[in-house]
């Protein structure tokens, strides 16, 4: 098919620059400068989807963001974007796009017969339609997906990259049309820094869709001129094709760049990019969005806005049709006719709404001899698939009728204006609010509330003198405001001037039945809302705006309403009999403007970048050992060290029984370690911990409660009294960040005549733990100058010396029971520590042990890890640790210890569970019932008593076993309780929580 | 996304910064002294104004301090940020904020005071 509707001349694409792709498989051809709308429409395609609900044949309507119909999926396989509009997307070579909502194409689609019974889709369709039974709804949403369904999300990884940059200005300045490029030019004049933002590939906004001329030239050449003066300029900051898509609290606007002209490939550079720009100072010069008249049948392709149809004449040189007819409100609308007809298209009649109309532009129509048909409304469209003729008939004088004859006019096209809306958005996200003109039926920007100011069409302005005042002040004045005082004096521009009458409002266009009852007028082309949806929604008693956009999904297409919102909300007005729109209310404008990729959003942030990865000086060792990893945190541990063959378990019975019988070896360098210094560091944490510690003499260790003030565990870890006004405090690997700004946050906003700092030593030293009965004799070769015997270096207490040439700070401290050093030296001794150890421990079969033995080695001795026995919901009492509790002092937490709800008997109490079956391991966080029943008979409910906390093979025990809270737990030693699992139900009984060595004998060697 | 001026550092994104609730919140001096409704206030209670409020925040991928801040929650308009124990400044109590709100909650307790 060759380029049927590209005018002979005209347009600002490159004639000579061919461009090739395909549309459905369909091979076509473009020129530089195109859209795919245009090159669509250039070569003479109508139908480029179908509907989403009633899934009718759709055409293209406008050619910009406000486009509801030609959604395209763009390129394949991981480049492949769903959803882009047609209009938005430049042309490129090789481009390959498909319709989104059809099967198997738009022009013969399965799914068509919906249409017929569109009665059974009605507003509220899925609430009504989809009620019973709730659980079908997993079934339900597949169909409708399917059925309504818009694009596919790519399925392959993403090849491109993307960027984030990070930026402050003086002035940001939104869109580069005749009000953006005078504010930017009068801003830059006055020296301030300045971002010119527009998110097409070229400046001018509507003055590359429209004929005017400026400073009696034509208006593009002075768009050339301060385009290339702002560019010069090292203050401005030009960015093209990227959208303001948010405007956020204290002026941070973010902004979405397209890098390159082919959307769907970054090239060499990143494909896009998120500026995050903190602006001093905002001025929104966004423009306008043209308005539809809500005609019957106003769907079928074909039917246009005015504005986008200008567009396609005068800025892609292709005509939509041979024959259009221009329906309006108002006179701007006459200037789409006046240039088709100046392009050599016909134009059969131009239908106005309004009686007579005589000024500047209807005067040139006439004098052009373009038929005016005044007073009157298109009543209805001809042809399913693509408009053939219209019906044209008297309205009456209130507008809520039309009486005579129908006449009926052939054309090809039929475009329609009923007024310009201001792209209120950006300022609506800002916090500003949307005032109603009442003659103009537009809501224009309230006051700003932040340091901003729209200017243009956004501001409600109209004309082109108005928008380039307006721009030129608004400009100066943002600079000022930013600190630039020192304004050009230059004149702002004369325009040829044209006298525009008023238009006349009609929301919706009668014909001669009730609205919906012949033809339908769409009010959101892109979600199938029509005019009836809406006064339906009106009589079921949605009577806000905000509940009738939902229940209607009007306006909540990838278009977001930028057409049809205005009308619905006066539809919906004149339902409830409201006879102002203004006091309908508009619904809240939200972020993003235009939809934005979630790779932009994303950035550099993805992969191993997501979230830093974080190594102990030994990470090497266990890597080169063949250590499997565990995520603690950020932080990469050893999980347990497999030989070759050897299965999880395996390894962990081995490392198990080393560390119990011979001597284990762990990198335990992760754990969250706090330096406290200073005269009231005692005093403090005897507030932070719920026992004493005034008294704990330097040099000794002791273990720690943390609660929060609700009595709730939060953590636990051995503290150390290096000297009388100096601690090491250890905390649980996860816990080290926040256990340090719980830290802060007490002594900086509660206490802060307590003289204490704390600071993270976390990474500074790194932990070697040798463990098991030959522990001392091995760590006797490495040094001289600490005595190891259990009087001089008892247990629970610290000592200084060198181990192995090296300043360390060795703890007597178990977290196995065992005979256990942990030995600290700077991190970077940290690996060679290691290795000796490792060289002269092989005479004792000295063996690495990870994290999943180390668990096993703790539970068999009952103690805790918070986060696995404590849930946020759990006492020192309930795991039976009010040994730990001291009765004399205050510390956080203790008030709470004493309500009501903290001393029931049957809250749930740690015990342990021995399995009937000593080879089951029972699954962690199974719940725990009192009777056993295989299959609960229908309706019955069975009470969980508790839940398992942890579990464990023990090679030691030479079983399984587990540790579990459940409701009144010590009350019940001894009894049988039953664990549900996939597997069949486990039995076990309740025993203690502690399974070896209960008198503490282990630990001295 | 705020900006946050740090009494300590100056002008930071929010991302920087940490809330952390209601500010002039005191620790009850002798629990034991409060009934469990009492404390269970103290615990859990807190304001949720529109308009002018005052709270605290930290400043925790930054110097670490925490500070107070006059905020009006209905614009995030930021009166006034000023030290942990100070009273909040009185002319930025005063001010009339920018929408309409009851009037604004009197600074109580310990910390008050300081």
């Amino acid at each position: 098919m060759s380029q049927v509707n590209r005018l002979s001349s005209g347009g600002r694409i490159d004639r000579d620059t061919s461009l090739e792709f395909t549309f459905n498989g369909r091979r076509m051809v473009g020129h530089v400068g195109d859209t795919v709308a245009s090159a669509l429409l250039a070569n003479g395609v109508r139908i480029v989807g179908r509907s989403f609900k009633y899934h009718r044949p759709r055409g293209i309507v406008a050619a910009g963001s406000e486009e509801p119909n030609a959604l395209l999926q763009l390129g394949t396989g991981g480049r492949t974007l769903p959803n882009q509009q047609a209009t938005r997307v430049e042309l490129f070579d090789g481009l390959v796009a498909d319709s989104v909502n059809c099967w198997p194409g738009p022009d013969f689609d399965l799914m068509s017969g919906i249409g017929l019974f569109h009665r059974l889709t009605p507003a509220g369709f899925y609430y009504k339609t989809f009620m019973w039974p709730a659980s079908f709804w997993k079934y339900y949403e597949h169909v409708i997906r399917r059925a309504a369904g818009l694009g596919r999300a790519p399925t392959e990884p993403d090849p491109d990259h993307y960027d984030r940059m990070n930026t402050h200005c003086d002035v940001l300045v939104v869109g580069a049309g005749p009000a953006g490029l005078s504010a930017a030019l009068a801003a830059a004049r006055a020296g301030a820094r300045v971002i010119l933002v527009d998110d097409q590939a070229e400046h001018g906004g509507s003055l590359l869709s429209t004929r005017r001329d400026i400073n009696s030239g034509q208006a593009l050449d002075w768009v050339a001129a301060a385009s290339e003066e702002i560019a010069a300029s090292n203050a401005v900051t030009v960015l093209r094709r990227t959208t303001a898509f948010g405007y956020y609290d204290h002026n941070f606007v973010g902004l979405f760049e397209q890098r390159s002209q082919i959307l769907s490939d970054g090239g060499d550079v990143s494909r896009q990019r998120i500026w995050r720009v903190r602006a001093k100072h905002v001025i929104t010069a966004t423009g306008s969005f043209e308005r539809p008249l809500i005609f019957a049948d106003n769907d079928r392709p074909g039917v246009m806005l005015a504005g986008g149809v200008r567009a396609y004449v005068n800025r892609y040189g292709v005509t939509p049709g041979r024959k259009i007819c221009v329906f309006t409100n108002n006179d701007d609308a006459y200037r789409t006719a006046l240039d088709l007809h100046d392009a050599g298209v016909a134009v059969p009649a131009i239908i106005d709404v309004r009686d007579d109309p005589i000024r500047d532009l209807p005067t040139e129509a006439m004098e052009r001899g373009i038929d005016i048909i005044d007073a009157s409304a298109v009543t209805g469209v001809n042809g399913a698939r693509g408009v053939k003729s219209i019906e044209v008939m008297q309205l009456n004088a209130a507008g809520d009728g039309v009486t005579g004859q129908a006449r009926t006019i052939e054309c090809d096209v039929v475009c329609s204006s009923g007024g310009w809306n201001p792209a209120i958005h950006l300022h609506s996200h800002s916090g500003g609010k949307a005032v109603f003109d009442t003659e103009r039926g537009i809501f224009v920007p309230g006051a700003a509330v932040q340091p901003s100011h729209s200017a243009g069409a956004a501001a409600g302005i109209f004309d082109l003198a108005g928008c380039l005042r307006d721009g030129t002040s608004t400009g100066k004045a943002a600079a000022a405001n930013a600190g630039f005082k020192n304004a050009s004096r230059r004149k702002v521009p004369d325009t040829d001037t044209e006298d525009e009458g008023p238009m006349r409002l009609l929301w919706s266009v009668p014909t001669t039945a009730p609205i919906g009852r012949r033809g339908k007028h769409f009010l959101d082309q892109a979600h199938d809302v029509t005019a009836a949806d809406v006064q339906m929604a009106a009589r079921e008693g949605y009577t806000s705006i905000e509940h009738a956009k939902r229940y209607t999904t009007l306006g909540m297409a990838p278009d977001q309403g930028k057409t049809g919102n205005i009308p619905g909300m006066a539809i919906l007005g004149q339902a409830l009999g409201v006879d102002n729109v203004g006091d309908v209310g508009t619904t809240t404008f939200r972020p993003p403007f235009t939809p934005v990729t979630l790779g932009a959003l994303a950035g550099r942030d993805i992969g191993p970048l997501m979230d830093p990865v974080r190594m102990t000086p030994i990470h090497h060792w266990h890597e080169l050992a063949g250590c499997k990893w565990e995520d603690v945190g950020q932080w990469k541990r050893p999980w347990y060290y497999p030989k070759s063959g050897e299965t999880m378990q395996g390894a962990v019975n081995r490392e198990c029984l080393v560390v119990r019988n011979a001597v284990g070896i762990m990198d335990a360098s992760t754990l969250g370690k706090i330096d406290i210094q200073g005269p009231d560091a005692a005093e403090f944490l005897n507030r932070i911990y719920t026992n004493a510690w005034l008294k704990l003499k330097p040099g000794s260790c002791r273990y720690g409660l943390m609660l929060g003030e609700d009595g709730m565990i939060m953590d636990d870890g051995v503290t150390t009294r290096l000297a009388d006004d100096h601690f090491l405090m250890t905390t649980t690997t996860g816990n080290a960040a926040s256990v340090l700004e719980w830290l802060e946050e007490w002594l900086q906003t509660e206490w802060p005549e307590l003289k204490v700092f704390c600071t993270s030593v976390s990474e500074h030293w790194a932990n070697v733990t040798i463990c098991g009965p030959r522990a001392r004799n091995l760590l006797a070769e490495f040094t001289d100058d600490i005595a190891l015997d259990s009087k001089s270096f008892p247990f629970m207490s610290y000592r200084e010396g060198t181990v192995g040439g090296v300043s360390a700070r060795v703890y007597r401290i178990s977290f196995t029971g065992e005979l256990s050093y942990e030995i600290n030296v700077p991190a970077s001794y940290a690996l060679n520590i290691w290795t000796a150890l490792m060289n002269a421990g092989e005479k004792y079969g000295i063996t690495p042990y990870g994290t999943e033995t180390m668990h096993v080695l703790r539970a068999e001795k009952g103690y805790i890890i918070a986060g696995q026995e404590t849930d946020g919901t759990t006492t020192p009492d309930d795991l039976g640790m009010d040994w730990i509790v001291s009765k004399n002092k205050d510390f956080i937490g203790r008030r709470s210890l004493s309500r009501d709800d903290n001393m029931r008997n049957d809250r749930k109490q740690l015990v342990g569970l021995l399995p009937t079956d000593p080879d089951k391991v029972i699954p962690e966080g199974n719940q725990i019932t009192e009777t056993r029943l295989e299959i609960p008979p229908r309706g019955t409910r069975i009470a969980m008593i508790g839940h398992v906390t942890s579990s464990y093979y023990s090679a030691n025990l030479g079983r399984s076993f587990a540790l579990a809270l459940i409701k009144d737990g010590r009350g019940r030693m001894g009894d049988q309780v039953y664990m549900p699992t996939p597997n069949g139900i486990i039995a076990a009984e309740i025993t203690g929580p502690i399974f070896i060595d209960l008198d503490g004998e282990r630990q001295d060697g | 996304m705020l900006l946050i001026p740090c009494p300590f550092c100056g002008e930071r994104e929010e991302s920087e910064f940490h809330q952390g609730g209601e500010a002039h919140i005191v620790r009850p001096k002798d629990p034991d002294e409060l009934s469990d409704a009492e404390w269970a206030d103290y615990l859990f209670l807190r304001k949720n104004t529109k308009g002018l409020f005052l709270e605290r925040w930290v400043h925790l991928h930054g110097c670490r301090r925490w500070f107070n801040m006059a905020r009006n929650t209905a614009t995030n308009e930021i009166i006034a940020v000023y030290k942990m124990g100070a009273q909040p400044p009185k002319a930025a109590i005063n001010k009339p904020p920018k929408t309409a709100v009851d009037k604004p909650p009197k600074a109580v307790g310990k910390g008050a005071k300081k």
